[in-house]
């Protein structure tokens, strides 16, 4: 049967019918449909899979690697960034290794539509030692999730599946299997206790199991040759396969690569009867990096570090026909009526209620910083508000306001949205409050994570009981209402709470307008 | 024969359900289909857009490439013009031209109007026509139906039938109310 799908919804349901236990996420463009698609799938309620969201990342890793541990398969999906955040339990899992199938999807961002960078997750798997996969269309996100946790399997070892945002938000046909049962509860009798005296050994094995990874990818369907006449050699990883045959249809003199590590032979084949290879990879260089040690330093290998492709960005069909030396096509002049049309706060959106009365009151205080985060209100950053001075990662709102109010500033401004503080904010509040560090943390509750469309938060009706229980003291935990009549009110609070030296945490809660009328339209029906 | 089409406008102005119409329209009719979209920041009163591939032959990449596109359809007169370099010279563009003005830097209203008229374009006031058919939120469905003979790969009862399949769940007034403004938007774009 065929289905309709995005990338991201190829994966779900690809997991689901491979007979997932639970899927563990914190939401992530591009990736926060996988985990919305298995919430609402008819099979996964009925057989109770996992679903709900988690706080972050790193748990999610770890709930995900205990479930494996119990002998279930299990998928943990994130956006690129996510994966540092769960690094510690990512990297160490390959030590462990996995007794159930473990997929952990990471969604790269390319291009940065809706990120802070452009990391490539493809180096996390290489920095792990284990293998990876890189669909290049929707069928094969699908069919990679079955054949991804009987490798996870086969090897003991976790798999990572790397998405780029043109596929995850992509929709295409996909043909779609019959749905295999769950594994039964079967826990390892292997000790997973990291231990210097056991990891060591364990780490020889992970060694030992690179052979096997590497003939896993030299005999995987994923990985094939298409033999053309010609002097160059193409390497076209993922996605960028698409490209490459749109471009030059069945002319195409290339190895496709979907799984990793390399499949070595396919390459060197290709490079013996070429004069040059061309590797043409949606991300960072890694395959280019790889391939000139592979050559040698003798051998052409051309790709984004050489310029034959743009070192930053995602590859499009014309970046790659480009590098491929065919002639663009006449075009238009670009219209001479044009302006930039950059995101911002919805209308009636609390977090600007929260921005017009944190400008009144810092207009006083010319010295004053606000550190930023991550989510909607990073959108404050814009003209009309103009408010913040960084945005760095999920939390650092509050440690940056700590460690400059640290070395004098003041008056040292942090604002969190809800969800990103219960992610990574509360130790860093910790941190302040041993500290009786100077600063004012404002935790902008639009009671969702908003950015992503509206997945639950998890600090839910939490944060006063959190900010005390980190220690907080209790007069200097405002709650306010962000609507434009409460103005005096607000600036009041923020300005008592900036003169007061130590840290104080400010509220504003008023209900994301779009879950709002979702939630309203809703009840009607 | 295949059909590449761009469709753009502002976030939230509903073109992800003319998408999903012609998702479905191109699906029903069993035409290969990819349609690549933005999710996430830029749909905050930001320029969206999505790429949207029909053909009756296999279709590789999920992007259009540069002059490659045969319509352009808007929500918003200025987001039609924002991709020109993706339309081919021999493509269309269909739109709104009621300008959607968020930002302070929004062009000259009347020079805008006469750059669109300079190409290949053709426009309406499509939230007044869905205003006057008694479906205000309908607009969307009045552009598609100015589109739906551009389209040309798939027919207008195609598409007829994929916003009553869409729609269904929502009820039989919503389905006949869009299809009153997609035949309105049918109707008015053919003159």
């Amino acid at each position: 049967m065929k289905k309709l799908l995005l990338g991201d919804e190829a994966v779900a349901l690809g997991a689901i019918n491979a007979g997932l236990s639970g899927v563990y996420a914190y939401p992530g463009t591009p990736s926060t449909e996988i985990t919305e698609y298995i919430q609402s799938h008819p099979l996964a309620k009925e057989r109770g899979i996992h679903s709900r969201w988690c706080t972050n990342e790193k748990t999610a890793m770890e709930a995900a690697l205990g479930m494996s541990y119990a002998g279930k398969r299990a998928l943990v999906c994130m956006k690129h960034v996510g994966m540092n955040v769960c690094a510690d339990a990512f990297v160490n899992s390959a030590i462990t290794g996995v007794k159930g199938g473990l997929i952990v999807l990471a969604a790269d961002d390319p291009s940065m539509h809706s990120s802070q960078n452009e990391q490539d997750s493809r180096f996390y798997a290489k920095f792990a030692l284990v293998p990876c996969l890189e669909p290049s269309n929707q069928q094969e996100a699908y069919d990679m999730m079955a054949y991804g946790f009987d490798l996870s399997e086969k090897l003991g070892e976790p798999i990572v599946l790397r998405v780029v945002t043109r596929l995850a938000h992509s929709r295409a046909a996909v043909e779609v299997t019959e749905p295999k049962a769950e594994r039964d509860l079967s826990p390892s009798t292997d000790q997973w206790v990291l231990l210097p005296g056991i990891a060591r050994k364990k780490y020889v094995k992970l060694i030992e199991k690179q052979d096997a990874m590497k003939q896993a990818s030299a005999e995987s369907i994923y990985n094939k040759v298409e033999a053309a006449a010609g002097k160059t050699g193409i390497l076209a990883c993922g996605i960028a396969y698409n490209y490459v045959k749109e471009a030059l249809g069945s002319d195409a003199n290339l190895v496709k690569i979907s799984q990793y590590p390399l499949p070595e032979e396919k390459i060197k084949a290709l490079a013996a009867k070429c004069d040059e290879l061309l590797v043409i990879e949606d991300g960072q260089p890694v395959v280019e990096e790889l391939v000139k040690g592979l050559l040698g330093a003798g051998y052409p290998v051309k790709g984004r570090l050489t310029g034959d492709l743009p070192r930053t960005g995602e590859l499009t069909p014309d970046n790659v026909a480009k590098a491929l030396g065919k002639a663009a096509g006449a075009v238009f002049a670009p219209a001479k009526n044009m302006a930039a049309r950059p995101p911002q706060l919805c209308q009636g959106c609390g977090h600007r209620d929260v921005y017009a009365a944190l400008n009144q009151v810092l207009a006083d205080y010319p010295e004053h910083r606000v550190f930023g985060d991550i989510g909607c209100y990073t959108l404050g950053a814009l003209p009309p508000f103009q408010s913040l001075s960084s945005c760095v990662d999920m939390g650092a709102s509050i440690t940056m306001a700590k460690g400059a109010a640290d070395a004098g500033l003041f008056p040292s401004v942090a604002i969190i949205g809800d969800s990103t503080f219960t992610h990574s904010g509360m130790t860093g509040l910790l941190d302040a409050v041993n500290d009786k560090a100077n600063i004012t943390v404002i935790i902008s509750d639009n009671l969702t994570t908003g950015m992503t469309g509206g997945q639950d938060s998890a600090g839910t009706n939490k944060y006063e009981a959190i900010c005390l229980g980190l220690g907080v003291e209790p007069e200097h935990v405002r709650v306010v209402v962000p609507l434009p009549k409460n103005m005096p009110e607000i600036t009041r609070v923020i300005k008592e709470e900036i003169e007061y030296k130590g840290v104080s945490v400010i509220i504003p809660r008023r209900e994301c307008i779009q879950t709002f009328a979702r939630h309203a339209r809703a009840k009607k029906q | 024969m295949k059909k590449d089409i761009i469709l753009c406008g502002v976030g939230g102005q509903g073109i992800l359900s003319i998408a999903t119409i012609i998702g479905e329209a191109a699906t029903k009719a069993g035409l290969y289909l990819k349609q690549a979209e933005v999710h996430g920041m830029s749909q905050r009163g930001g320029d969206v857009q999505s790429n949207l591939r029909l053909s009756t032959e296999p279709i590789w990449s999920d992007l259009i490439a540069e002059a490659g596109a045969d319509l352009i359809i808007s929500m918003e007169p200025m987001e039609s013009m924002r991709y020109l370099a993706y339309l081919s010279k021999e493509g269309r563009i269909v739109t709104s031209s009621k300008p959607f003005v968020n930002i302070p830097n929004y062009p000259d209203e009347e020079a805008l109007q006469k750059e669109l008229d300079t190409l290949p374009s053709i426009k309406l006031d499509i939230e007044t026509v869905a205003k006057d058919c008694g479906n205000p939120r309908g607009a969307n469905m009045v552009l598609l139906g100015m589109a739906a003979p551009a389209i040309g790969i798939l027919s207008v009862e195609n598409l007829r039938q994929a916003i009553a399949t869409v729609f269904a769940r929502k009820g039989e007034q919503v389905v006949e109310a869009n299809l009153k403004a997609f035949d309105a938007g049918v109707n008015a774009g053919t003159l």
